[in-house]
């Protein structure tokens, strides 16, 4: 189920080869090629110029090594991510401890250039490697019951320093609804610009839902569970009038305490426009069959 | 001679000038390495969270100067004046970085002021502070006489409101905001009638203004 969804690529959105040759993304590396070749369900008629890698990996929000944005280049170096595995469990034919390489043998990698909005009203564009969540999921045999996917974030006390404070309830959790997760778009990443994801990014895997606000792409992922109930998520349980369940990027519904209109891309320096949000942060073709006939102010 | 006594008279030989150059120094070396990238991806963000934690801290040390001088007998009176108009200095650069590098546009600079609480809160405690900065030269003082005193104890709520306005706007339960907050109290607490030790009549050092 790869290759269901791709970019319209430019020369330029082209990762040079050499930053592919590295252990974990071989794979990938083969796979970006075939995608290159035209190899894809859909084609968007739009180029995003991603962010620099440095922007990339300087600029985060990973509460776990502390809450300013240069805190987890600083401090995730500290997380061990190998040896690495994703308990899932649940409503799933084949529970168990699946270990990192053997998803990445079974998985394809391939590049996907997305818009990245936080809810901060921060935006990037990230050129990310990953795999369809779809095709994980799956593996594991989600079993007709199931009707949303819960996700959790390693909690290491020893490794990551932000996590002696109570900023959220830990460990960090995020829940979408079975369609969002299987939905060609929502990807687990594993790389950047063809190079294994750093730490900082949310290594070795992480969520990537590019229509939602980036707190649902949760990062560092230990445990995926098939549930039939919609599962709590940490910053809903912190504020629910502030962070809902589905947190669709919406410039018409605010956060109560700033508005979600317009945006700031990461990069552009100190007299930067500020440019109009998208709605489902211009996903809106391929996702709002989704949320057809759903209040989106209510379920926010 | 004790360690108070020898802090006190040097800081006699440091002027108070040295609290606006350095201000104004920290604001533009802030501000040159936004504008070169050496502050990150985002350096709107970065500046405008430098210049109000700047005010933060001038208030606190504003608002330090009265107990120290009553608990620790050190005796700072002289900066307190400068430390009130370099706060004033950095909370009205944190309001123009906001306004027009951030929101970039009156419309909803205004929309932001009437709708969120934390902007509300922000631009009350800029507000209160306005008389204060206005006044702050011995022309004024001379002439408000007593009325002097009353309208700058403005700083109190000021503060509590600067640092409210921190405690609203991170996102999650954040240490640094609260700590804020909760020393700016203390230095309040500290001026209530039952805890401040009456006044010694000590003839040294200008004791006429205690606000």
């Amino acid at each position: 189920m790869a290759f269901r969804w791709k970019n319209t690529l430019t020369d330029n959105d082209v990762t040079p080869e050499h930053l592919f040759l590295n252990r974990r993304q071989v794979i990938g590396a083969a796979a970006a090629g075939l995608a290159l070749t035209g190899i894809g369900a859909s084609a968007r008629a739009e180029t995003l110029e991603p962010n620099e890698w440095d922007d990339i990996t300087s600029y985060n929000n990973f509460y776990e090594f502390g809450t300013g944005k240069g805190d987890p280049a600083k401090h995730a170096h500290m997380l061990t991510t190998e040896p690495w595995s994703v308990e899932i469990d649940g409503m799933v034919d084949r529970p168990g401890a699946y270990a990192f390489e053997d998803i990445m043998k079974k998985m394809t990698v391939e590049e996907r250039i997305y818009r990245f909005r936080c809810v901060e009203r921060w935006a990037m564009v990230v050129p990310w490697n990953g795999f369809e969540l779809a095709d994980l999921l799956e593996m594991a045999g989600v079993q007709s019951s199931a009707k949303f996917v819960a996700f959790e974030t390693a909690l290491r006390p020893d490794e990551m320093p932000g996590v002696s404070r109570p900023v959220i309830e830990w460990p960090y959790v995020e829940g979408l609804r079975l369609d969002e997760a299987m939905h060609p778009l929502t990807i687990i990443a594993t790389g950047i610009y063809g190079r294994d994801i750093p730490n900082q990014n949310g290594a070795p895997l992480r969520l990537v839902v590019p229509w939602k606000y980036g707190y649902k792409s949760i990062k560092s992922i230990v445990r995926i569970t098939l549930t039939d109930t919609q599962p709590p998520t940490a910053w809903n349980k912190y504020s629910a009038r502030e962070y809902g369940f589905y947190s669709n990027v919406n410039p018409q519904v605010d956060h109560p305490r700033w508005s979600q209109e317009y945006e700031q891309l990461i990069g552009q320096g100190l007299f930067a426009k500020k440019t109009p949000t998208r709605m489902f942060n211009g996903y809106e073709e391929e996702v709002a069959g989704l949320y057809e006939g759903m209040d989106l102010v209510k379920y926010h | 001679m004790g360690f108070v006594d020898r802090f006190n008279s040097a800081m006699r030989r440091v002027p108070a000038w040295t609290v606006y150059v350095g201000s104004v120094a920290y604001a533009g070396w802030v501000f040159f390495q936004g504008a070169t990238g050496a502050l990150g991806p985002n350096p709107v963000e970065a500046i405008e969270h430098a210049y109000g934690e700047a005010a933060l801290y001038l208030l606190i040390a504003g608002l330090a100067v009265t107990p120290l001088r009553r608990f620790a007998k050190v005796n700072l009176l002289k900066f307190r004046r400068a430390i009130g108009l370099a706060c004033f200095f950095f909370v009205t650069a944190h309001l123009l970085t906001w306004a027009v590098l951030d929101v970039q546009a009156l419309d909803r600079v205004w929309a932001d002021i009437v709708k969120r609480p934390y902007i509300t809160v922000g631009m009350a405690a800029f507000v209160l502070l306005l008389p204060l900065a206005v006044t702050s030269n011995n022309l004024s003082v001379r002439r408000l006489g007593p009325k002097w005193r009353q309208l700058h104890r403005l700083a109190y709520p000021a503060a509590v409101l600067g640092a409210v306005h921190y405690v609203m706007l991170v996102k999650g339960w954040q240490v640094k905001p609260m700590v804020m907050l909760a020393i700016i109290l203390v230095l309040l607490a500290l001026r209530l009638p039952g805890i401040a030790k009456p006044r010694r009549a000590r003839a040294a050092g200008g004791a006429q203004s205690r606000a």
